[in-house]
């Protein structure tokens, strides 16, 4: 049998709104992916330390604070100290296409905003993932 | 409540439904329709006008809390704002009040929600993002200055540390010289919601109950016009859930509330009446309408035959509502004008009290002031333009209103019952039950949307190719700084002894369960303790709240 592909969907920071998350992490289940979710209000390091132990493939963080610009990139460069470069990371929320940019820049593969369906970020990971 | 004969109409009507069902056959299958396509006198067999909608101002409330309602007085234009620091907040509440907005609504930042300084490092990232930074009375008197607070009332969205907030705004208006019993406003204070949807808890559920009804008890006491709680729908319903679960789940929230501040030792009659609710105007207009009315006369009922409140208005559901954010699209935002233009309409229908609008950009990022301003114009167009303001409760008598109505309230008691089965909100919630109800709404709903079931316009169907939009507010990220630079000279400006004193003055009430923690904190909020600070000695004493994860 195939391995199942392995993602962490992650709300970093202290954002509450968990809808997009959970509803991401549900349709990612229900197309046959592992998924562990972790809950509010992960730390950086909590997420990175979470991936590790879990051996995922994925980790794709949900925020809708506006703190993406200083998470995100924050989480990116923890998997590069931890040598996880090969973690797919992707991220989605309320996000200004002009800080898209310099998200992918910092190494987040893909930015998914408002809108987007969960066919299309179930595609992105499956053709994407390393 | 008007002349039918029955057997002819039902005949009539079987006629009509035979013809139309095959003709419907060849029409794309659409979710989540009404259950009939028309509705007649049958939908409301047995409706008794007296007992069922009454009077408006009057029990059951189904038309409204007043009598006159909106041919007295609009409701108030309250705009949820805050961002970056206090002094920016100010500027932007200084505008609103210029513009004609007629009440104030407090948007804090979510180290503040969460009761962290903003040099706190979990901070880091988030300070004065999705609202204001407040970390002492010293942000508060700023973020109120020249505005008369004997004049405005002001609603504040904070919860696990409304008492701290709370107390700051009756500090400030103290040294403005207006005395609290003249302060009017809401606290939105709602931590069941927080654990089921919002997600800014900090406390067990035991002890934030506690917090809740010192508040109660000290507010009926000395801060008489203050609404004390704003028992919150909105959020369960931007978190996915139905109509009929929105209302039914905050009321359910709203009996743990009551039921906990009698346990208390409190007369029902003495905080009831200042108990508020909040719930979302979503898209489906005549569903709204319906929702509001229903909620009125489950709440009025479960006052009166329940709690056995005396007081009609310990029995009235008095609402401020707020137009769906989750509905906004990020996809040609200038149709969500047209959107939150539907949304206020069933608000009005609906017989809200207060309204706040959301702005056209809010899926990209906070408004900017010139959307801000159309948000607000459209308030205004409704009220004074579009007559929906000028009758009272005017769809009242509609065939598929009244059933609509009378639909919404059974599915809200079947679930009230269900949650009093399991042992209340407080069980439901720890069991993860709501959480999960609300869950497999909005997965549907997204599936719905996916499989084009629903149509979102712009978003599944009549996309155009669109360049990003410009001119978003941007956060200045240096907030963060200019926060950590302003505590740090409280931090050496301050009597440091004196908060010291009161902090450890705090900490003893609060092992102490008999003791209203609300006097105590007042005088570390008058001391310049931080809200961190404050919060930190609860958090030593009371402990964490662990959410429940559930897929």
């Amino acid at each position: 049998m195939e391995k199942r592909i392995r993602v962490l969907v992650a709300k970093p920071g202290l954002d509450g709104h968990d809808r997009g998350a959970k509803v991401v992490a549900r349709a990612l289940r229900d197309a046959g992916f592992e998924v562990i979710y972790t809950g509010l209000r992960q730390t950086p390091e909590q997420i990175v330390e979470a991936a590790l132990q879990e051996d995922v493939a994925v980790i794709a963080l949900s925020l809708l604070s506006g703190a993406h610009n200083h998470l995100f990139p924050r989480i990116v460069e923890l998997c590069r100290q931890k040598d996880m470069s090969d973690v797919l990371i992707v991220g989605g929320g309320v996000i200004p296409d002009t800080d898209i940019p310099g998200l992918k820049a910092a190494g987040v593969a893909e930015v998914f905003t408002p809108g987007t369906t969960t066919s299309a970020i179930i595609e992105f990971i499956q053709t994407n993932v390393k | 409540m008007c002349t039918a004969n029955t057997e002819s109409l039902k005949q009539k009507m079987a006629e009509y439904t035979g013809k139309v069902e095959k003709a419907l056959t060849k029409f794309p299958e659409r979710k989540n329709l009404p259950q009939n396509r028309v509705y007649t006198p049958l939908d409301v067999q047995g409706l008794d006008y007296e007992k069922d909608l009454g009077f408006p101002g009057q029990y059951p409330f189904t038309r409204g809390v007043q009598p006159t309602m909106y041919r007295g007085r609009f409701w108030t234009m309250r705009m949820y704002a805050g961002f970056s620091t206090a002094e920016e907040s100010n500027k932007r509440y200084r505008y609103l009040l210029e513009s004609g907005g007629t009440g104030l609504s407090c948007a804090f930042d979510l180290p503040t929600q969460i009761g962290y300084d903003s040099d706190d490092p979990i901070a880091e990232g988030e300070v004065g993002k999705v609202g204001v930074a407040i970390d002492s009375l010293a942000d508060m008197e700023i973020l109120f200055d020249s505005i008369d607070l004997g004049k405005v009332s002001t609603s504040m969205t904070i919860n696990a540390p409304a008492a701290i907030l709370l107390a700051m705004y009756i500090v400030v208006a103290e040294k403005q010289g207006v005395s609290p019993d003249k302060l009017k406003g809401t606290i939105q204070n709602d931590i069941l919601k927080e654990y089921a949807a919002r997600g800014t808890y900090i406390f067990p559920p035991k002890p934030s109950m506690r917090l809740i009804t010192n508040i109660f008890a000290y507010c009926s006491q000395h801060v008489p016009n203050w609404n004390t709680i704003s028992i919150s729908g909105y959020h369960i319903r931007e978190a996915g859930s139905t109509a009929s679960q929105e209302i039914a789940f905050t009321i359910a929230d709203g009996i743990a509330y009551v039921d906990a501040a009698i346990k208390a030792g409190l007369n029902v009659d003495d905080f009831a009446g200042r108990l508020s609710f909040f719930w979302n105007a979503h898209n489906n207009v005549l569903e709204e309408v319906a929702k509001f009315r229903a909620s009125r006369r489950v709440w009025a009922k479960i006052m009166k035959e329940r709690f056995g409140a005396t007081n009609p208005k310990s029995w009235m559901l008095r609402v401020h509502t707020q137009t769906a954010g989750s509905m906004l699209t990020a996809q040609q935002p200038d149709n969500n004008i047209v959107r939150v233009a539907l949304q206020t309409a069933a608000a009005v229908l609906g017989g809200t009290q207060s309204l706040h609008t959301n702005s056209k950009d809010e899926a990209l990022a906070l408004p900017t002031e010139n959307s801000v301003r159309i948000a607000l114009r459209t308030q205004q167009i409704v009220a004074y333009e579009s007559g929906l303001a000028d009758i009272v409760d005017p769809l009242a008598g509609s065939y598929y209103i009244e059933s609509l109505t009378n639909q919404i309230e059974k599915e809200t008691w079947e679930y009230i019952e269900k949650i009093d089965e399991m042992g209340g909100a407080v069980v439901a919630i720890e069991k993860g039950y709501i959480q999960r109800e609300i869950q497999e709404s909005a997965y549907k709903w997204q599936m719905e949307v996916e499989n084009k079931q629903r149509i979102i316009v712009g978003v599944n169907q009549f996309q155009v190719e669109e360049k990003p939009v410009e001119g978003l507010l941007r956060v200045d990220a240096s907030v963060g700084e200019l926060q950590k630079k302003k505590l740090a000279e409280l931090r050496a400006r301050r009597d440091n002894t004196l908060v010291e004193a009161t902090l450890i003055k705090l900490e003893a009430g609060c092992k102490d369960e008999s003791t209203n923690l609300m006097p105590l904190i007042l005088d570390a909020v008058k001391a310049y303790a931080t809200l961190g600070e404050i919060c930190g000695i609860m958090r030593k004493v009371f402990g964490e709240y662990q959410a429940h994860v559930s897929l």
